[in-house]
């Protein structure tokens, strides 16, 4: 077992304060499996110290394959990375000093909670007492103190995972990778252990890049979310950018739901004829998205569609179309419209609640929304 | 396994299996102490005449051979069979075990002509200058037919073993700290204990007993104890000598089991192992 000095010391030194966190430059990265297309397709990604970065996509899309490539348990085909500015592409796995959660927890089936907690500390040859006292800590800081002779198997779903953290954070490692840790949790579990990582997030104020297909949890949990599809990043940003400025239609659909309308040759002048209404489309928008092709799209939040009963009730300057209603579902706190819009019956969802009134199938009424909520996106 | 409870009504099934185990090992087994403790001195003779115990040395000493030579040989081919691809894999499998279809007296004369008097093996060293290598009729020669014979027993529970261990774990090692060298020794290496002891147990007990390939391959000099015992029940008649030696070759083995079960491996009835971790209730 060698170490480089400077790893063996942060592992070693006292824990007292908050460690900054690394940065993690990606920079042209690319992996190839020599399938038809790359696993990972010329990416380039900054994740800052210390910030919450979620690798979001659908399976396949290469979410993963990066965050193993930043583990270093996946070489590179082309690209480098680097770590704190230092370039890591040849360092092997176990001298990156990067934690690492999977979601199968992998955490040593023949050693007890307390020692699988302080292998890592044994691989960097730390002394006994300061092991003792790491261990201890760790465990309080996951809430499963006394659990120390507990084996695995006698742990539930939830406890195991947080044996996992704790072994991924208690040598104070450079960085913290979760893949999908949460996936094979129940749904009560999951937000619990959601809110509980954001907690160890704040409290050890490392890096953390965790990677996860569900939206809703990378909404919750993350600084920036990098939007994964098809090898390459589709958009970054915070949860609030990606959710209300979508700049391309995968993000748009993959991130909530939304109304999605096709635009046509002429739909770029600021007042065009759409399927017989009227279609309005904000200045300032066109002007934000130089590079809208004629095959780009609009896209409306179901939230920020309004209905009304009558031409007459829509404001001046809103976009209206007539639409019929094809279903309603009840969703508790809010109800969604399924809504057939215009001439052509393009299909769209509304959100009512509840005080709007009652609405049935069948029901005719005017969808409508404000030039501001729409964006455009690039089909 | 130990979850599933058995049903009372189901007791009867095992009736069939428990009156053939009474017939065929109980009563024999009983009979044979018997003997062997009715007739003066059998137990003080073994451990005095100078041969017997001289035997049964070599015995375990040879046993322990193939059983380590099993192992060298045995770990790295099925940790091979868990890494390829399904189809090598099959390949493999029935490398192991076309041998084991084979009779084990059609084995042994092969050995025979290869370990021989100017057989392969032999030129061979000859080819190399050691021209005095006397494989045929010698301990030697015993212990590298009987590893051949006994390898099957090796490497299928290691197999079995090996390939439930989660690779996801070394990878998690590795992520912690630990080189391949250390990830293998820290974390592959304990989890495969099981099907380790289930293959030492199998080798090893199958070896102390084993009388074709020592009768065949060895010479009267260098008996092993299976020799002995049917030196001295077909030729000698002293069934109470042969059944004290066997006694004394059951609680060694016994001995043996005991020990392995401690150590972590759980030897089934068939001898294939559940290789479980260590659970505390």
């Amino acid at each position: 077992m060698t170490m480089t000095p400077d790893t063996t010391a942060k592992a070693t030194g006292p824990s007292t304060g908050t460690p900054s966190g690394t940065e993690i430059r990606l920079d042209r990265v690319t992996k190839d499996y020599g399938l038809a297309a790359p696993a990972v397709d010329d990416i380039s990604l900054t994740i800052e110290p210390g910030e919450f970065m979620t690798l979001l996509g659908p399976s396949g899309s290469g979410k993963t394959t990066t965050l193993n490539l930043i583990a270093g348990f996946e070489t590179l085909t082309a690209g480098s990375i680097a770590l704190n500015g230092t370039d890591v592409s040849d360092v092997p796995p176990h001298r990156r000093n990067l934690g690492m959660l999977f979601q199968n927890y992998a955490l040593f089936p023949h050693l007890t909670v307390a020692q699988n907690v302080a292998y890592p500390l044994r691989e960097r040859k730390v002394g006994k007492r300061e092991i003792a006292r790491k261990v201890a800590e760790v465990l309080e800081l996951v809430q499963l103190t006394g659990r120390d002779d507990n084996h695995p198997s006698q742990l539930s779903g939830g406890q195991q995972q947080r044996v996992a953290l704790a072994r991924a954070i208690v040598f104070e490692p450079e960085a913290l990778l979760l893949d999908e840790p949460l996936g094979a949790l129940d749904r009560n579990l999951r937000s619990a252990l959601q809110t509980e990582i954001r907690r160890i997030h704040r409290e050890v104020g490392s890096t953390f890049v965790f990677v996860t297909h569900d939206q809703e949890e990378a909404m919750n949990l993350s600084d920036r979310i990098a939007l994964f599809n098809n090898g390459r990043i589709e958009q970054v940003g915070t949860p609030q950018q990606l959710y209300a400025e979508p700049e391309t239609l995968f993000t748009a659909k993959f991130l909530g739901d939304s109304n999605v309308f096709e635009l046509g040759e002429a739909a770029l002048d600021a007042n065009v004829a759409w399927d017989g209404e009227s279609w309005v489309i904000d200045p300032a928008t066109v002007a934000a998205h130089p590079g809208v092709r004629a095959s780009s799209a609009v896209v409306v939040r179901p939230e920020d569609v309004e209905v009304a009963g009558g031409r007459d009730d829509v404001p001046a300057g809103a976009n209206a179309v007539r639409a019929t209603v094809r279903d309603v579902e009840y969703m508790g706190s809010y109800r969604t419209l399924l809504l057939a819009m215009g001439e052509r019956g393009l299909p769209g969802r509304t959100r009512v609640s509840p005080l709007q009134g009652e609405y049935a199938i069948g029901d005719d009424l005017v969808a409508w929304w404000r030039p501001q909520a729409q964006r455009i996106v690039a089909a | 396994m130990s979850s599933n409870k058995i049903k009372w009504s189901s007791w009867p099934l095992l009736v069939p299996a428990l009156a053939l185990l009474a017939g065929i090992l109980l009563v024999p087994l009983a009979d044979t102490f018997i003997r062997s403790v009715s007739a003066p001195g059998t137990y003080t003779n073994l451990l005095t005449d100078g041969v017997t115990m001289t035997v049964l040395w070599r015995t375990v000493v040879t046993a322990a051979t193939v059983t380590v030579a099993a192992l060298l040989i045995g770990y790295p081919y099925a940790y091979l069979m868990t890494r390829v691809s399904p189809r090598a894999r099959g390949i493999l499998l029935v490398i192991v075990l076309i041998p084991f279809w084979t009779s084990v007296m059609a084995r042994n004369f092969a050995w025979i002509i290869i370990l021989q008097d100017g057989g392969p093996v032999q030129s061979l060293f000859a080819f190399f200058g050691a021209e005095d290598v006397v494989l045929y009729g010698s301990t030697a020669g015993v212990t590298i037919a009987m590893t051949q014979v006994m390898l099957p027993f090796m490497v299928l529970p290691l197999f079995s073993t090996l390939g439930g261990i989660d690779r996801r774990l070394l990878l998690a090692a590795r992520g912690l700290g630990s080189s391949p060298t250390a990830a293998f020794w820290k974390v592959f290496w304990p989890l495969s204990r099981g099907g380790v002891m289930a293959g030492v147990i199998l080798v090893f007990t199958l070896s102390l007993g084993f009388y074709v390939t020592p009768a065949l391959l060895g010479s009267p000099q260098e008996s092993l104890v299976a020799q002995l015992l049917a030196q001295r029940t077909t030729l000698l008649l002293d069934f109470a000598a042969a059944g004290a030696l066997g006694m004394v070759v059951l609680v060694v083995t016994l001995v043996l089991v005991a020990w392995a079960n401690r150590m972590g491996g759980t030897v089934s009835a068939i001898g294939v192992v559940a290789a479980s971790p260590p659970k505390d209730r």
